[in-house]
């Protein structure tokens, strides 16, 4: 037995335990309880597969999934198509010394509180809100329009807040993208349109995929957004969830539903590694 | 929670529970008190410092308070407790029954408390146990149909066909909370909110259609109160004088109504814990806030604002204007009580609300 081998051996372990331990602690470990509890009954009366079956048996438990996909397919989408452009002139077309100011003041509305933020778009929104005065005042509408308590309003609430997230991730990937490709396409006779559909947004796209899934796994698990911008018009995943506890406490049916949006995210994020290779970014 | 060891399923949500206990004190009570400090489980008109500050500088104690929504979650907060951590715990005056069956509470002294100088209507003789009160009502108020009268007429106020009507579409705003605003469905129906079964909820489901329909929004309590508040919608379906009282001040157009139909008469109570290690000091607590003086600060306190159960609280001339004092007795006499349902019929009750809520 050689000491100085198990010791080369102990040291990665070492190093890597606190993290797998954290690991265990805080998502294998509730994980493991949230499914045990899905799968008892609300009345203690033992083991059951009856919280995912209302699942499947209930239309507006299904629609707030449909609801909650989405909304998150179209905040991801349009956020992606808001950051691209605006990552794109903060990391070319900003001097190099104002782009640290830039980034700065881009991520601004990060440093307010999640749910203030959210409050502040319902006064925006809102029938005397700064948007609709600004339509009726300038003549364009003559009736205030509904924005506040809307999908609308929820997608834009989201939108605000991605939009900061994607801007960070694809920025970092232009920032690492090396000058070479772009001269040696133009080199080859590329124009700058066929350089950035051909080498620029092929190469940025893993830091894209990063960011859409970020946005993707924070906005369908998100409650706040919905519950204050969308009046409740419709429910989201994380709504229903929430419904399930408030009076009823009814933690099975909470964690079973919990556990099929979780279900949703794997999937997810399997279809985005497998056909997008995130592995690689 | 009651354990029975000869489930192995009921042993090892125990031991679940167990283990969720440490990391539940800190993430939900932080550190908890020294031993003389009082811990209360609490709604958020008891975190109001002009309600808690006399009575900590009286005694010379911390009132550590853990604000929750919902009976459901404050009971989840309990069981995830040591037994002990509690001393008393604000709780939906219906649900009382609901702790005493988990052995959770512990009886009040009647001689002690001044259950006599109570509005009769929210003695809540009916949840007693066995006999015995295990908690005293402290606060009530109606889910009703709270309006701003520079925008509607009042006198439409007075019947709740306004609220399925199209002349105030698009300008309701529905409480969202499925017991009380299924309580004014059924009374919009003609039916009494304590006979209601299984088999009235299709017609209940139709009302809650055609309210919804006519709504602009669902919200829960602070999303309700800042639609009215700015504009947003005219009339709150829930509404009362818990939402327009505290608002009375900026907004003295905002008011309620308790309509031909009737109104859904809520209220809260206090509860002392069984295993609570103070109860002579949960006790005084809740003598304090029975007390003329207490009740004057909960009805008013800045969360939101609410009849005092006890008819001696020391209002002044213009709270009790605000709160509609006088009129207590004609306003009771046509509340209905509040659902309270079984475990199955609240389970099907939340699925209708649920419907309504996915309604486009």
């Amino acid at each position: 037995m050689n000491p100085a081998t198990n010791s080369g051996r102990a040291l990665p372990w070492a190093l890597v335990t606190p993290a797998l331990g954290w690991t265990l602690l805080f998502f294998v470990l509730p994980f493991l309880a949230m499914g045990f509890s899905s799968l008892t009954a609300h009345d203690g009366s033992g083991f059951t597969l009856s919280n995912y079956s209302q699942f499947f048996a209930n239309p507006a438990y299904w629609q707030a999934m449909v609801n909650s996909l989405q909304v998150t397919a179209i905040v991801t989408l349009v956020s992606v198509l808001l950051a691209y452009p605006f990552a794109w002139i903060l990391a070319e077309q900003v001097p190099e010394r104002w782009q640290r100011l830039a980034l700065m003041l881009a991520v601004l509305p990060f440093w307010t509180s999640y749910v203030v933020r959210s409050y502040s778009w319902l006064l925006v929104l809102a029938q005397n809100g700064v948007i609709n005065r600004a339509l009726t005042g300038s003549g364009l509408f003559t009736e205030p329009v509904q924005l506040a308590n809307t999908r609308l309003a929820t997608i834009t609430g989201f939108v605000h807040f991605f939009v900061m997230l994607l801007t960070l991730t694809i920025f970092a990937n232009l920032k690492q993208l090396s000058p070479s490709y772009r001269k040696a396409a133009a080199d080859l006779g590329a124009g700058p349109v066929r350089t950035f559909l051909h080498v620029v947004l092929p190469l940025t796209l893993p830091g894209i995929m990063v960011g859409a899934f970020l946005t993707f796994v924070l906005c369908i698990g998100d409650y706040i957004t919905p519950q204050i911008l969308g009046g409740n018009n419709e429910l989201l995943m994380p709504q229903l969830v929430m419904m399930q506890i408030g009076r009823r406490g009814d933690f099975p049916l909470a964690s079973a539903l919990s556990i099929i949006l979780m279900a949703v995210v794997t999937v997810a994020y399997l279809a985005c590694a497998r056909r997008l290779k995130i592995e690689r970014a | 929670m009651s354990i029975n060891p000869n489930n192995p399923l009921s042993v090892l949500k125990s031991h679940l529970h167990a283990t969720y206990a440490a990391a539940a004190l800190l993430l939900a009570t932080g550190s908890l008190a020294q031993a003389a400090d009082l811990n209360a489980l609490i709604w958020c008109d008891h975190a109001d410092p002009a309600l808690l500050q006399p009575f900590e500088e009286a005694n010379g104690i911390k009132v550590n308070v853990k604000e929750f929504e919902g009976t459901g979650a404050g009971m989840a907060i309990v069981e995830q407790s040591q037994p002990g951590d509690w001393d008393v715990m604000v709780i939906d005056s219906i649900d009382i029954p609901r702790g005493v069956e988990k052995g959770l509470f512990e009886p009040l002294p009647e001689d002690k408390l001044p259950f006599a100088d109570l509005f009769p209507q929210v003695k809540m003789d009916g949840s007693t146990v066995a006999g015995k009160r295990y908690g005293i009502t402290e606060k009530f108020g109606y889910n009703t149909i709270g309006y701003n009268k520079t925008k509607v007429d009042p006198a439409d106020m007075q019947s709740m066909a306004a609220l399925t009507g199209d002349k105030y579409k698009g300008k309701i705003a529905i409480y969202d909370y499925y017991l009380p605003v299924i309580g004014i469905a059924a009374l919009a129906i003609g039916k009494k909110t304590a006979e209601l079964t299984e088999a009235d909820l299709p017609a209940i489901k139709d009302e809650l259609l055609k309210m919804k329909a006519n709504a602009k929004l669902v919200g829960e309590v602070t999303a309700s109160q800042t639609a009215l508040a700015t504009g947003e919608v005219d009339i709150l379906v829930g509404g009362g004088e818990w939402v327009t009282a505290g608002l009375a001040k900026e907004n003295p157009a905002l008011d309620f109504s308790i309509p031909k139909e009737g109104a859904v008469l809520w209220s809260q109570s206090l509860a002392m814990f069984k295993d609570s290690e103070n109860k002579e000091l949960a006790l005084k607590f809740i003598q304090y806030i029975m007390s003329p003086e207490g009740q004057a600060r909960l009805a008013t306190s800045s969360c939101y604002w609410g009849m005092p159960a006890n008819a001696k609280a020391a209002l002044s001339d213009e709270q009790k204007k605000i709160l509609r004092f006088d009129e207590q007795p004609d306003f009771l006499a046509r509340a209905q009580s509040y659902p309270a349902p079984n475990a199955d019929l609240d389970k099907k009750m939340q699925d209708v609300w649920t419907e309504m809520l996915q309604a486009q």
